[in-house]
């Protein structure tokens, strides 16, 4: 018998019961289906104005900075500043994204902009994020051909270039977009190879529980939030 | 790993006898219990959340085998490939042959207690691949050569000078007067070191906290990112993880997630959760070529439908060793396996038997207080119980713990009894401490309410709430 056939069994017999009949597994398909939402806390529910705020006030006590700026033309100012204020060197390396080259670059020709995915000597990336959640600060990055995962992980410097219109309440409230984002034929949702859910710079506390930044992942993690609603 | 829980008695005099120990069990007494109580104080729903995270466990329990077909289908659907192993033997020779196959000669590995669990690393070392682990805590007792002494901290044993000898002695290569005597400095060797680790390697292998079958995806939480790196920078990600970790649907991991980092260490979330669906897309522009998940039984399967059926809801939080007094003063490594504290004590037994591990549900006051914290409200005092009954009835048990369980082992003899008094007690104890929410005396039970606090049972053993069930099902069907 197959190990697979072994475990099911056992998992059968440890049960008492038989496979469960076809309704009983149509009953618990669409219990999947339906994918509802058990308990959403308060702290993910509230109007635009309030979520916005309570997004950055969770972000920030997770030791993220936010830069919040009044328009895309106003983006590489910001990363440039931010760049100098760190002693870092004015060379990024970007998401090849649309969301991202709608910003005008070129207004900033100092900045030297490299698109694709991280390579081990960059210092600093910048990528989009595909939704920020107020409840905890948390920031979700989908992976794909735009979007890279190693940029939010190789670089010491982690600047995500978002909007305020991409802030929601909870995590639900972001898997619903994705959903409807990446919707297939059959109604089920189309996932991307990676979703992360980022809620700060990396850390470690395993040195005597002392809480230290940097610990694989980005030492720093700055949004410039781009005001549009 | 190899077990020595037989020896727990011995092990833990010497942990109480340790000097350095005892100053690292103390940080953890200050840390995660007020950091814990400050995260719940955030969240008012934090205890309905408990409530509806222990539901959707028992209710996938019940339905173990459709989920596990569920998503399996979607992993393949994805372009994945699901092994089911029964044994560690069977995980061990499964993550071997896709490693030659790719002809690894390193891997690079994220936190994974199943890892522990099946002893990967010296198997893998022994066939001549080298496994790195990157989580900062493993790596220190990587280089030690010690097994974990905490399931989400296992290095929590050590202060910083024993990191700094063991940096000194392990990392030779570097400057001898180099200054290590601040923390980030050892950080800081840790990553840069392990960063070249992680693009040299060829395959990477993580645990899983969740399985979801509506997506056939796998969640990990990490804070370090260290998990991440692992799975994105290599040819191939192999998942190794056990097979109550699925739950139905992305929304379900959610709900659970809630309790989970709150429980473990104060956070309100951890800083990476991270949902993997399939190797890399052909339009990727990175991530891992192939993924692979070793799904292990290793015993779990026979635990449904016993009195040890709740710990399978267990998320590995470690809550319970936090809180645990017995913990706290004789360290993680007394436990003589990989699971330590209270959640050890029921699932060792369980795993490796209860020949080698039966000494272990003795470690215990009975305080309660780690199934008052613990966010899947899993009944560890009982399940110790319930293995200390065993053990009398196998006449192991030391004579001082045999006189106060005769009445419980009288009953344990004769199941139908036992069924009807333990029900009886459940519901009788439920309505009455209901009001309080606890018994401060307890009658014929002295020993165990003196100076304590009885947790007021839920009012529905196990075997009633299968047999309620169990009526329900003939009756809808
Ligand atoms: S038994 Fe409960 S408290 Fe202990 S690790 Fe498991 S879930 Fe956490």
């Amino acid at each position: 018998m197959s190990a697979r056939d072994d475990i099911l069994g056992s998992v059968r017999r440890s049960l008492r019961r038989d496979r469960l009949s076809d309704e009983a597994q149509a009953a618990l398909q669409r219990r999947i289906r339906a994918h509802e939402r058990n308990i959403v806390p308060q702290r993910g529910s509230g109007s635009g104005a309030e979520i916005a705020a309570r997004f950055i006030d969770e972000a920030k006590s997770v030791a993220v900075t936010v830069q919040p700026v009044a328009s895309d033309a106003e983006v590489p100012d910001a990363i440039v500043r931010y760049l100098a204020q760190h002693n870092l060197p004015a060379r990024v390396a970007m998401a090849p994204s649309a969301a991202l080259e709608q910003i005008p670059w070129a207004s900033r020709p100092t900045l030297e902009v490299r698109r694709g995915a991280a390579r081990p000597d960059d210092q600093v990336s910048v990528t989009p994020a595909f939704a920020g959640i107020a409840e905890t600060g948390t920031l979700m990055l989908t992976s794909g051909a735009e979007t890279p995962t190693t940029l939010n992980l190789l670089p010491y410097d982690h600047v995500v270039v978002m909007r305020t219109s991409q802030i929601v309440g909870s995590y639900e409230d972001a898997w619903d977009l994705l959903r409807q984002s990446r919707s297939r034929a059959d109604g089920l949702i189309d996932m991307p190879r990676t979703v992360n859910f980022i809620t700060g710079p990396s850390r470690t506390g395993d040195i005597e529980q002392k809480i230290l930044m940097g610990a694989h992942g980005p030492r720093r993690l700055h949004i410039v939030l781009i005001e549009d609603a | 790993m190899e077990s020595t829980s037989h020896r727990f008695k011995e092990n833990a005099r010497e942990g109480m006898a340790n000097p350095s120990l005892q100053r690292a069990m103390e940080n953890m007494r200050r840390g995660f219990p007020d950091k814990r109580l400050a995260a719940i104080g955030r969240l008012p729903e934090f205890d309905a959340l408990r409530d509806r995270a222990r539901d959707i466990k028992n209710h996938v329990l019940e339905h173990l085998d459709f989920y596990l077909e569920a998503w399996e289908a979607k992993v393949t659907a994805a372009g994945g490939h699901v092994h089911w192993c029964r044994d560690a033997e069977e995980a061990r020779r499964t993550v071997l042959a896709i490693c030659r196959r790719l002809e690894a000669r390193t891997v690079t590995k994220g936190k994974s207690m199943i890892a522990e669990e099946i002893a990967l690393n010296p198997f893998l070392e022994a066939n001549g691949i080298e496994p790195i682990e990157t989580d900062l805590g493993e790596y220190i007792i990587q280089i030690r050569n010690e097994p974990p002494s905490h399931i989400i901290a296992p290095a929590i044993h050590l202060t910083q000078d024993d990191i700094e000898k063991s940096f000194r002695a392990s990392h030779r290569q570097l400057d001898p007067g180099r200054p290590l005597s601040e923390p980030h400095q050892l950080l800081d060797e840790a990553r840069s070191l392990l960063r070249d680790k992680f693009i040299a390697a060829d395959v990477g292998i993580t645990g899983a906290n969740f399985l979801i079958a509506e997506t056939g995806s796998s969640v990990i939480v990490t804070n370090e990112g260290n998990g991440d790196l692992t799975q994105t920078l290599t040819k191939a990600h192999i998942v190794v993880t056990s097979l109550e970790k699925v739950v139905p649907t992305l929304e379900d991991a959610q709900t659970i997630l809630r309790v989970l980092a709150r429980s473990a260490t104060g956070q309100d979330y951890s800083v990476y959760t991270t949902v993997s669906t399939g190797p890399r897309r052909p339009e990727d522009l990175d991530g891992p070529g192939e993924y692979h998940v070793v799904l292990l039984d290793n015993g779990r399967s026979r635990m449904l439908g016993t009195e040890f059926h709740d710990m399978l809801r267990c998320i590995r939080c470690g809550a319970c060793m936090n809180h645990c007094p017995v913990y706290a003063t004789v360290g993680g490594h007394a436990y003589g396996w990989v699971y330590p504290g209270p959640m050890g004590a029921v699932l060792t037994p369980s795993l490796i038997g209860v020949d080698e591990a039966g000494h272990l549900p003795n470690a215990s006051t009975f305080c309660g207080k780690c199934e008052s914290v613990c966010p899947m409200r899993i009944p560890l005092p009982r399940m110790m119980r319930h293995w200390r009954e065993r053990e009398f009835e196998r006449h192991l048990s030391p004579a001082a713990s045999r006189y106060g369980l005769g009445l419980w082992a009288f009953l344990a003899k004769r199941p139908r009894l036992y069924r009807l008094v333990n029900g009886l007690m459940a519901r009788v104890l439920g309505l009455l401490g209901r009001e309080h929410g606890g018994f401060r005396h307890l009658p014929l039970a002295g020993g165990w309410t003196g100076g304590r606090d009885m947790p007021a049972p839920e009012g529905e053993g196990f075997h009633q709430a299968w047999a309620r069930k169990r009526r329900e099902r003939t009756r809808a069907a």
